[in-house]
């Protein structure tokens, strides 16, 4: 049974339709990163996911449960951290965590001192003058201070400096070691890399691309550099082999893993003398359901452009 | 000049901002000031009545400490008594918040830091800011003038006081300029403002108590405490009472002096900085803050306490003045048969005190729909989303806030009944009978304020955002219907729109239990009615 379950869910505001048919699967003890451009939707899916917004169609469930219907009962298993933190004004910081750890059903305190060490957090500051980084800081510090079994995590990270990234990593693997389940939604592509073990792609309300880092990067292409003998040719007509361009004596060439053999076949011929295979990055992965160009029914973007990091 | 480059465009950016809040204080404060002049007029029509007036006002203690010192038994000198103090604060405060939202709040929000890395000089916000709130202060005086000229008041009379309020308005632009620079927070500013504001009415008070009347009893010459204030200089011009016109000229002085050492301030401090350090706060929570509950009494607490403040003294000041009342009515049968008409009932101290209990118990909304509308706040800051996430129903969020309100308005109701049996029983003897009397009084109004929460509720469920300008005007509507309706003889059918028409009128008549339920299950249906529609909808919306 997944911790979270999406089908086909579609919310719309007004004329806008801010999720159109998202599906989404987290698993328990997984750390699933959530990725999306701005305004693709994740804020609005997390949102159904509290029993904040009302869902126009479609199923959502929380350990198996209706998000709307037994909020307050759900709440009490999962921490949230949104992702533009705002506190109330005339309480210390110290007092936004103690309030938001009881309200969600209590909070462990030696951790939350523990907590605010790792995270170098002045807990007497009034929460008025506190920078983004700071109030972003309570409410981790506050999520990760409570004992529940889901973390819903809306770009967590965007203000803290890389030392506190660090601090952040190494929380949330104690959270995954303690078995709980992390929902992560982040533009930081080096943090879901290193954290998580599965990740979707949303765009436009939907999910374009879902599973394993290993999995999304087997449907892409690795990008190949090659160094041979004598000039390559014909290597354009194999079958999966895109973007073939020589460049200062070297050939570089992308293909698409399940064609690597027929490459390599073919390369043999001509002396190979150097070569590198790199497999598509996250962020590789990632522009290619960011750009402004519509996504292929392959998957692939239809133009071969040559993309960050390809060469 | 590159210090100023960029004011112009800030100017206008300014003006943007706040085009319908500035439209509303331009215009409004010259209407309110046409309505006042003109009830002023109907109710002191002849020189017999005026002179009674003028007598009344210049020797009762309480008028001069809230009315200001009494000029003359001219029409004019009679209307700007009743009305000066009220528009002086009024644009005392409204230029003061408005200097801090273009200021300090914007360094507070970060937008300040936006504009001060593009071509924009140090003093260019802070310049546009002022620029814009004197010429609102000078445009509204200009409107005002012409308003109280439509009064029928004489031209050189009007000039002045238009003037006087329109020069409150600019010093205390002055003071705000500085007090921008000395809070780091927005909020601690407008305080600090705020604190000038009441001080220099206390100082204008205490001036005006300790003055000398003239032989007639008909003018006040005020003590040196009220020079020290800019609200003083406004009764010190001596509209429509052989006007003083330099006196106008001290509003600009300090406009300029405020301006000057806050362009000095802001020479010397960090963008975001202040000259005050915030305070810090507890590193843990209280364990009584650890509740819905716990939350909404420390929100509310500070300004249930500043409401109270102003209650007592005022619940004080009307209880003592009922006595003065006593002998003003025996002079002057059209404000008799003003005050019979919005307290009911023939006993004409009772009618004063019902009626004062009324206007308590209306000023006392503005503090449930202000209690109520900081929850539409946190949803649209973010926070109540926050709270939502964690383990508590909307239902019980809801329902703390309503009760936290109803609460602070019953604890309000209570200290205006009590202070005023208070105030008014000292003076006439038997103090604790008649703070008990009247305390259980004003409780009888509690209803009236319950269907006020009712509507905030109601409309923070259904239209969130629009609760907060419909709530304020719903309470508008009531208060108009309340004090101008049985004025202008409208229909009973409009009266009856406003909750605190059906509250008996204790203790001018006998308390009836009949419209208080009725009022009650009204409020009970709204308050459903709100917590229901919140409990089906998206949050934040």
């Amino acid at each position: 049974m997944p911790v979270i379950s999406i089908d086909n869910l579609v919310k719309t505001f007004g004329r806008i339709r801010a999720l159109d048919g998202l599906d989404l699967r987290v698993e328990a003890g997984e750390v699933h990163g959530f990725l999306g451009p701005n305004g693709a939707g994740k804020s609005t899916a997390i949102r159904i996911l509290l029993g904040l917004l009302r869902r126009d169609s479609g199923e959502a469930r929380v350990f198996d449960a209706d998000p709307w219907r037994d909020a307050v009962h759900l709440h009490r298993r999962l921490a949230y951290v949104p992702g533009d933190v705002s506190l109330w004004p005339n309480l210390s910081g110290g007092e936004a965590i103690d309030l938001l750890g009881e309200l969600r059903g209590g909070l462990d305190k030696r951790r939350r001192d523990e907590l605010l060490q790792r995270f170098d957090l002045d807990p007497t500051r009034s929460c008025r003058t506190y920078s983004k980084g700071n109030r972003q800081k309570v409410a981790i510090v506050a999520a990760f201070s409570s004992n529940v079994e889901l973390y819903v995590l809306d770009e967590p990270t965007s203000g803290l400096d890389p030392l506190m990234e660090a601090v952040f990593q190494d929380e949330i693997r104690r959270i995954k070691q303690a078995g709980a389940t992390v929902l992560l939604s982040s533009h930081v592509l080096a943090e879901v890399e290193a954290l998580c073990d599965r990740v979707s792609i949303i765009r436009e309300g939907r999910a374009v691309e879902s599973g394993t880092l290993a999995e999304l990067r087997h449907l892409t292409r690795t990008t190949v550099i090659v160094e041979t003998a004598r000039p390559t040719s014909g290597l354009d007509g194999l079958p999966g082999v895109h973007g073939v361009r020589e460049v200062d004596g070297r050939t570089h060439l992308e293909v698409d893993p399940a064609h690597f053999d027929e490459l390599l076949g073919q390369l043999i011929g001509f002396g190979v003398r150097a070569l590198t295979s790199t497999p598509p990055t996250l962020e590789q992965l990632f522009l290619r359901h960011y750009g402004d160009e519509p996504v292929a029914a392959d998957g692939h973007r239809p133009a071969d452009a040559p993309r960050a990091g390809a060469r | 000049m590159t210090a100023l480059t960029g004011t112009r465009r800030l100017a206008r950016l300014v003006l943007r901002r706040d085009r319908i809040r500035l439209a509303i204080w331009v215009l409004g404060t010259p209407l309110l000031g046409y309505a006042l002049a003109g009830s002023v007029a109907g109710i002191y029509p002849d020189e017999a009545a005026r002179q009674g007036y003028a007598t009344t006002s210049a020797t009762s203690l309480v008028a001069r400490a809230f009315n200001g010192p009494i000029a003359g038994t001219d029409l004019g000198a009679v209307v700007v008594a009743e009305t000066y103090v009220t528009l002086a604060l009024i644009v005392a405060l409204l230029s003061t918040f408005a200097v801090t939202r273009h200021t300090r709040q914007n360094e507070e929000t970060g937008r300040a830091e936006l504009l001060g890395a593009s071509v924009v000089g140090r003093y260019a916000p802070l310049t546009a800011a002022l620029l814009v709130v004197v010429t609102a202060n000078v445009v509204a005086a200009a409107l005002l003038t012409f308003a109280l000229l439509g009064a029928g008041l004489p031209l050189a009379g009007s000039v002045a006081a238009a003037g006087a309020v329109g020069g409150v308005g600019v010093a205390f632009t002055g003071v705000a300029a500085v007090t921008a620079q000395l809070s780091v927070t927005s909020r601690g500013a407008n305080a600090l403002a705020a604190a000038a504001v009441g001080l220099s009415f206390v100082l204008r008070a205490a001036g005006d108590v300790f003055g000398d009347t003239n032989a007639y009893s008909t003018r006040v010459e005020s003590a040196w405490p009220s020079w020290l204030s800019p609200l003083g200089w406004g009764n010190q011009v001596r509209a429509f009472g052989g006007e003083r016109w330099w006196v106008l000229a001290l509003p600009v002085v300090l406009l300029l002096g405020g301006v000057t050492l806050a362009y000095a301030l802001a020479e010397r401090r960090d963008q975001g900085a202040g000259l005050l350090a915030p305070r810090r706060g507890p590193a843990t929570a209280a364990a009584r803050l650890l509740s819905p509950a716990g939350l909404a009494w420390r929100m509310q607490r500070g300004t249930l306490l500043g409401w109270a403040f102003g209650v007592a003294v005022l619940g004080l000041s009307m209880g003592v003045a009922g006595d003065e009342f006593n002998a003003m009515i025996d002079q002057n049968p059209a404000a008799a048969e003003a005050i019979n008409a919005m307290g009911g009932g023939t006993n004409l101290i009772d009618a004063y005190l019902a009626a004062m209990l009324g206007l308590f118990a209306l000023t006392i909304g503005a503090y449930v729909v202000q209690a109520l509308l900081r929850v539409r706040g946190d949803e649209a800051d973010g926070v109540l989303e926050a709270a939502l996430a964690t383990a508590v129903s909307r239902t019980r969020w809801l329902g703390t806030q309503v009760l936290a309100a109803a609460l602070g308005a019953v604890a309000l109701l209570l200290l205006a009944g009590l202070t005023t049996g208070l105030g008014y029983g000292l003076v006439t003897g038997d103090p604790l009978g008649q703070a008990i009397e009247l305390g259980g009084a004003a409780l009888l109004r509690l209803p009236a304020l319950l269907v006020v929460a009712g509507v905030v509720t109601a409309l923070f469920g259904l239209l969130p955002r629009w609760s907060v300008v419909l709530s304020w005007t719903a309470l508008l509507v009531f208060l108009l219907l309340g004090q101008l309706g049985a004025v202008l003889e409208l229909p009973q059918a409009a009266l009856n729109i406003s909750p605190y028409t059906h509250v008996p009128s204790v203790p001018a008549v006998d308390p009836t239990v009949l419209p208080l339920v009725v009022l009650a299950g009204v409020a009970a249906a709204l308050l459903a009615t709100g917590v229901a529609a919140f409990r089906h909808r998206d949050v934040p919306s």
